[in-house]
C-alpha cells in the first residue's frame, strides 16, 4: 500500500483506539508510537497485533502514533485500516 | 426460491450506530432479539468508511450468539450505498436493511446488486434476507408490490421520523399522523405472511410513552419495534411476552384442539368460545412468543 | 506454608508477627468457643463536672499525651467528604510524632493528602477495610515501612477486641455532640447517618475524641456514642465538606450495562426459591448492585412479597422500600446518602448498629448471618469463584473489602453481579490477583455473558433451570472472555510483601506484593 498524506481514524472515546498514519521517507521502516490504559497486559499483544496488520498491507515504512482506551482487537484493526486507507487515499464510499 | 426459515423472535431489533466499538462489542448481551448495526443515520457522513471497515472487523470477532443481526446500510443512490452493500453482502448477515425503498424499480435494482456481488463470492441467494423500510409517503403507496417483489423480503418496518418530515408533519410524537402508514404497512406485511416492526421511540426518558405506543403497535399487528436504548428492550419485550394468563388458555385450545383432532372435530368450544382453525392458531403462536414447545404440552 | 486456596503464607512477617493461614470459611468459628481473648479496655475515671472541652484539636491530641509508635483510629462515615483524618495526622506530623499506625475502617480518595506521611516515616503501618487512589498505590509501590493489613468490617471489630489493633487514641467525627460527648451523625448540617464503624474504637480505645462541627445542648439525642468512653470534645468549624458529606441521593445507575446485569440478577434470585415472604436482604451501592433493588421492588410488588429487614450500608433507595412497606426495617450500619440520616433519625424501625452486631464473626451471631439473599461486586473472580474487590489491574490497592466476606458467608444466597470484561480487561479468570472472599462463599455469578452457579450448589443449578434460567459453567465464561479480550499480561510483582488480606476470622486469606516498575 502506498502511503501518501498522514491520516487518522478512532476517536479518544472509551474502548475506541485513535490511529495517526505518517508517511515517511522509503527505508526508514515502521517508527510505532503507542499509548494504551491496558500497556501492562496487552501492550505486547497490541504491538504485535499493528505489525501483522501493517505485514497484510505490506506497509514497511510507516509512522503508527496509537493511543488505545481498552480496544479489542478488530477495533485496532478496523482502524488501523481505515487510517492506512485513508493515509493511501484509497477510501472510498465516503465524505472527507 | 424460499428464503431459509426465520427463527429468531423479533420483539426487539436494538439499533447499534456503526461507528461505535463500545457499543458494537457488547450488542447481543441487552436482551433484544436482534441488533441493528447501523451504518446509515447513526454516522457522520465522513465517518461512512470507518464505520464499514469496523462493523465488519466486528462481525466476524464478537459471537452474536442468540440475536438476530441486521445491517442497516445506506440508500443505494446516497455515495455511500453501493460501497456497504459490496462490503456487507460477502459477510451474509441476518438480514440487510433498505432504508427509503419507494418503489419495486428501486427495491429490483438493489437485490439484483445484492445478487451479483453473491454471485461473484459464491454465495446462495436464499440465507441473507432483506428488510425493507418505508420511510416516504411514496413507499406507504407501493409497499404491498415492494413487499411482495422478492421471497428474500421477510419483513417490513416503518421510518417512522423520516415518514413524518415526508409527510410534512409539525409534530410527529403522538403518532396520529403516521397512523394510516402503521396500518397500511401492516396490512401489506400480513397479506405477503411477513414480520412488520415498528418505528423507534424517540424519548428515552419515558418509559410509559414506550410501553403506551408498544401496546398500541401490538395491537395494530406489529411483530415487534425497533429500540434505540438498550433501556427500552425490557419493556417492549415485556409487552409483546404473552402474559401467564394468556398462556394458559391458549394451552387450554391448543389441547383440546388435539383432542378433539383426534377425534375428527373441527370447531369446538373452550369456556364457552368457539374455537375454529383461525383461534387455534394465535394460540399456538403466543406459545411460540411465550417459548413452550407444542410437543412439551 | 499454603492456606486453603493453595496460596503461599508466610509463617512470620515483619510488622506483624505470626501470621495463621486461611483454613476454610467455617473452620476456626465452628469450634464455638475462641482461642483468642479479649483485651481489657480502659480503666478510666472523670471528677463530677470536670470540662471534657478542648479549644480546638490540637489542644484536645496534646492532652493525650500522643508518642512515637502510636496507634490512631478514624471511622469512614464522612465518606467523600472527610478531611479530619488530614487534619490530625497533619497536627501528629507537626508534633514531630512519627512511626504512627493508622487504623481507618476504611481509607478512601479523600484521603489523598495524607500521602506525604506514609512517605516521611510518619506513618508507617495501616489498617483499613480498604485503601484507594494515591495510597493504594503508593501502599502497592512500597511506600510503608510495615505491611498494610486489610480486613473486613467485621474482622474490624475481632481485630480491636483481640487486641491485634491495640488503639491508643480514636479521632471520631460527629455531626452533632454535646459536651460531655455523646454524639451521633443523624443529624446537624453535617448529618451522615449512623456511626456504626465508631462505635467498637469508643469502648476499646486508650482516649477517644469527639469531634463536631455542631455542639448541642446536653444530652445529645440519639446517643451513638456515650459519653463515659470519652475522653475530650473539639467543637470545630468543620468535618469535611458537607457537600460531600451530607449532600446527594444515591441514584439508579442508568449505565445499560449494570441495569441488564441487574436484571439477570434479579431473575436469578427470583427464581433460587429465596425470594419470599420474610426474607432478608442486602446489597452494595455500587452500580449493579444498587440497581438489582430496582428490579427486586418490582418483583415484590407484582407477587405482594413482604421481606423481614434490610442490612449493611443503607440507601436512600432501601428508604423507599422500607416506606412502601416492603421491608418491615432496616439495620443500618453505614448510610450512604443524606435521605438516609433523617429516617435514621425518625423512623423507629430504620436502627443503628454497630459494627460488631453487623458482622463480628467472634461473638454469637452477627446479623450477616441472618442474610437470606445478598448481591456482592467484584474487580475480579475467579473459576473458583474466588473474588477480588482489592486490587486493581495495575495490582495498586483500589478497592475495599468492606462487608464483603462477612456477608458472603452469611447469607443463604450470595450474588455476584459484574461484567465479563472491562474494557480489555478480564474480570472472570482463571487467576486473580488477590483473594478476598473465598469462593465456598459465594454462590452465583452473573454477568452480561453468562450465569455461573458454584457446582457446590446443584440444588440452586435446579432451580435456576427448573426457572428458565441458562446457566453456564464459569471455566467456559473464563474461555469466551479470554478468546474476546485476549490473555492479559499477569502484574508483574516482586517477592516483598507490602499488605496482606486478612479473613474475617483473622486468618490470612491471600498476599499483596509490591508492583514491580
Amino acid at each position: 500500500m502506498n502511503l501518501k498524506v498522514k491520516a487518522q481514524a478512532g476517536s479518544f472515546e472509551s474502548s475506541d483506539v485513535l490511529i495517526m498514519i505518517e508517511p515517511v521517507e522509503s527505508g526508514s521502516g515502521r517508527i510505532i508510537e503507542l499509548k494504551s490504559i491496558v500497556m501492562q497486559q496487552f501492550g505486547d499483544d497490541l504491538l504485535a497485533q499493528i505489525h501483522a496488520d501493517l505485514d497484510n498491507f505490506d506497509v514497511r515504512d510507516v509512522r503508527v502514533i496509537v493511543n488505545d482506551k481498552g480496544a479489542l482487537p478488530p477495533t485496532v484493526s478496523a482502524r488501523l485500516e481505515t487510517a492506512l486507507k485513508r493515509s493511501a487515499q484509497v477510501q472510498s464510499g465516503t465524505l472527507s | 426460491m424460499k428464503a431459509k426459515q426465520n427463527t429468531f423472535k423479533r420483539r426487539t431489533m436494538l439499533y447499534i450506530p456503526g461507528n461505535n466499538p463500545a457499543m458494537l462489542q457488547q450488542g447481543s448481551v441487552y436482551g433484544a432479539d436482534g441488533i441493528l448495526l447501523d451504518l446509515e443515520d447513526a454516522v457522520a457522513l465522513n465517518q461512512k468508511d470507518a464505520a464499514r471497515i469496523l462493523v465488519s472487523h466486528m462481525m466476524q470477532y464478537v459471537s452474536y450468539e442468540g440475536c438476530e443481526v441486521t445491517v442497516r446500510v445506506n440508500h443505494i443512490d446516497t455515495p455511500f450505498g453501493l460501497e456497504d452493500l459490496k462490503q456487507m453482502v460477502p459477510l451474509q448477515p441476518d438480514a440487510l436493511r433498505l432504508p427509503k425503498v419507494e418503489t419495486v424499480d428501486e427495491i429490483k435494482r438493489i437485490i439484483d446488486v445484492i445478487e451479483e456481488i453473491e454471485n461473484e463470492h459464491q454465495l446462495q441467494h436464499d440465507q441473507m434476507k432483506v428488510h425493507v423500510m418505508i420511510e416516504t409517503a411514496l413507499g406507504v403507496q407501493n409497499v404491498f408490490d415492494i413487499a411482495g417483489y422478492s421471497p428474500r423480503i421477510d419483513a417490513i418496518s416503518i421510518g417512522g421520523q423520516d415518514l413524518a418530515a415526508d409527510m410534512q408533519l409539525v409534530k410527529a410524537n403522538d403518532g396520529i399522523g403516521i397512523d394510516y402508514a402503521r396500518k397500511q404497512i401492516v396490512m401489506a406485511a400480513k397479506a405477503h405472511k411477513i414480520d412488520v416492526f415498528d418505528t423507534v421511540y424517540v424519548d428515552v426518558e419515558d418509559e410509559d410513552g414506550l410501553r403506551e405506543e408498544a401496546e398500541y403497535i401490538k395491537k395494530l399487528g406489529f411483530t415487534g419495534k425497533a429500540i434505540i436504548n438498550p433501556r427500552q428492550i425490557e419493556i417492549v419485550n415485556e409487552v409483546f411476552t404473552p402474559t401467564e394468563q394468556e398462556i394458559r388458555k391458549a394451552v387450554k385450545i391448543v389441547k383440546a384442539f388435539e383432542r378433539n383432532k383426534a377425534e375428527g372435530i373441527g370447531v369446538f368450544a373452550v369456556d364457552g368460545k368457539m374455537v375454529d382453525a383461525p383461534v387455534v392458531q394465535r394460540a399456538i403462536r403466543v406459545l411460540e412468543m411465550a417459548d413452550i414447545e407444542l410437543e412439551s404440552l | 506454608m499454603k492456606n486453603k486456596l493453595q496460596i503461599d503464607i508466610p509463617n512470620e512477617l515483619d510488622g506483624i508477627g505470626r501470621l495463621e493461614p486461611f483454613q476454610g470459611a467455617f473452620t476456626k468459628l465452628k469450634k464455638g468457643w475462641m482461642e483468642e481473648e479479649t483485651v481489657p479496655p480502659p480503666n478510666k475515671a472523670k471528677m463530677p463536672h470536670a470540662s471534657k472541652m478542648c479549644a480546638n484539636l490540637k489542644e484536645a491530641i496534646l492532652k493525650t499525651k500522643p508518642y512515637n509508635g502510636m496507634t490512631i483510629s478514624f471511622h469512614h462515615h464522612l465518606r467523600g467528604g472527610d478531611n479530619l483524618v488530614y487534619e490530625a495526622v497533619k497536627i501528629l506530623a507537626d508534633l514531630g510524632i512519627k512511626d504512627i499506625t493508622l487504623a481507618a475502617s476504611s481509607l478512601t480518595t479523600a484521603h489523598d493528602p495524607i500521602l506525604p506521611y506514609f512517605k516521611d516515616g510518619t506513618i508507617t503501618q495501616v489498617y483499613a477495610s480498604g485503601v484507594r487512589g494515591e495510597l493504594g498505590k503508593a501502599v502497592a509501590q512500597g511506600a510503608l515501612e510495615k505491611p498494610l493489613v486489610i480486613h473486613s468490617h467485621g474482622g474490624r471489630v475481632r481485630s480491636v477486641h483481640t487486641g491485634k489493633i491495640k488503639i491508643d487514641l480514636a479521632i471520631l467525627a460527629a455531626s452533632a455532640a454535646d459536651e460531655e460527648g455523646n454524639a451521633t451523625g443523624s443529624h446537624g448540617p453535617s448529618a451522615f447517618g449512623s456511626m456504626g464503624y465508631a462505635a467498637i474504637d469508643s469502648w476499646y480505645a486508650r482516649q477517644v475524641i469527639v469531634v463536631t462541627d455542631n455542639i448541642v445542648d446536653y444530652p445529645c439525642v440519639p446517643q451513638s456514642i456515650t459519653q463515659n468512653y470519652i475522653d475530650y470534645v473539639v467543637k470545630v468549624d468543620s468535618i469535611g465538606d458537607p457537600s460531600k458529606i451530607a449532600g446527594g441521593t444515591t441514584r439508579i445507575t442508568r449505565a445499560p450495562m449494570d441495569l441488564q446485569i441487574a436484571r439477570l440478577a434479579a431473575q436469578v434470585i427470583e427464581k433460587s426459591g429465596e425470594l419470599k415472604d420474610g426474607f432478608s436482604f442486602q446489597v452494595g451501592a455500587g452500580g449493579a448492585s444498587l440497581a438489582v433493588a430496582k428490579y427486586i421492588r418490582k418483583i415484590m410488588k407484582q407477587r405482594s412479597i413482604k421481606g423481614s429487614f434490610l442490612l449493611g450500608g443503607v440507601t436512600s433507595y432501601g428508604v423507599v422500600m422500607l416506606n412502601e412497606g416492603l421491608f418491615r426495617s432496616i439495620f443500618d450500619v453505614q448510610s450512604f446518602d443524606a435521605a438516609v440520616s433523617s429516617s435514621l433519625l425518625n423512623n423507629t424501625y430504620h436502627i443503628e448498629i454497630p459494627a460488631g452486631l453487623y458482622a463480628n464473626p467472634f461473638n454469637c451471631g452477627c446479623m450477616t448471618n441472618k442474610l437470606d439473599v445478598v448481591v456482592l461486586g467484584a474487580l475480579e473472580i475467579d473459576t473458583n469463584f474466588n473474588v477480588n474487590v482489592i486490587t486493581g489491574s495495575e495490582g495498586y490497592v483500589r478497592g475495599a473489602s468492606g462487608g464483603h466476606s462477612d456477608t458472603a458467608s452469611g447469607a443463604n444466597l450470595t450474588v455476584v453481579v459484574c461484567p465479563s470484561f472491562r474494557g480489555r480487561i478480564p474480570i472472570v479468570k482463571e487467576k486473580v490477583h488477590t483473594v478476598v472472599t473465598p469462593g465456598e462463599s459465594i454462590d452465583v455469578l452473573v454477568t452480561e455473558r453468562g450465569i455461573c452457579v458454584n457446582p457446590a450448589r446443584p440444588e440452586l443449578k435446579a432451580n435456576l433451570e427448573a426457572g428458565g434460567i441458562k446457566v453456564k459453567d464459569i471455566k467456559d465464561l473464563a474461555v469466551e472472555v479470554e478468546k474476546i479480550t485476549g490473555k492479559a499480561k499477569p502484574i508483574e510483582t516482586t517477592d516483598r510483601i507490602v499488605g496482606i488480606v486478612e479473613y474475617r476470622d483473622g486468618t490470612v486469606i491471600d498476599v499483596i506484593r509490591q508492583v514491580a516498575e
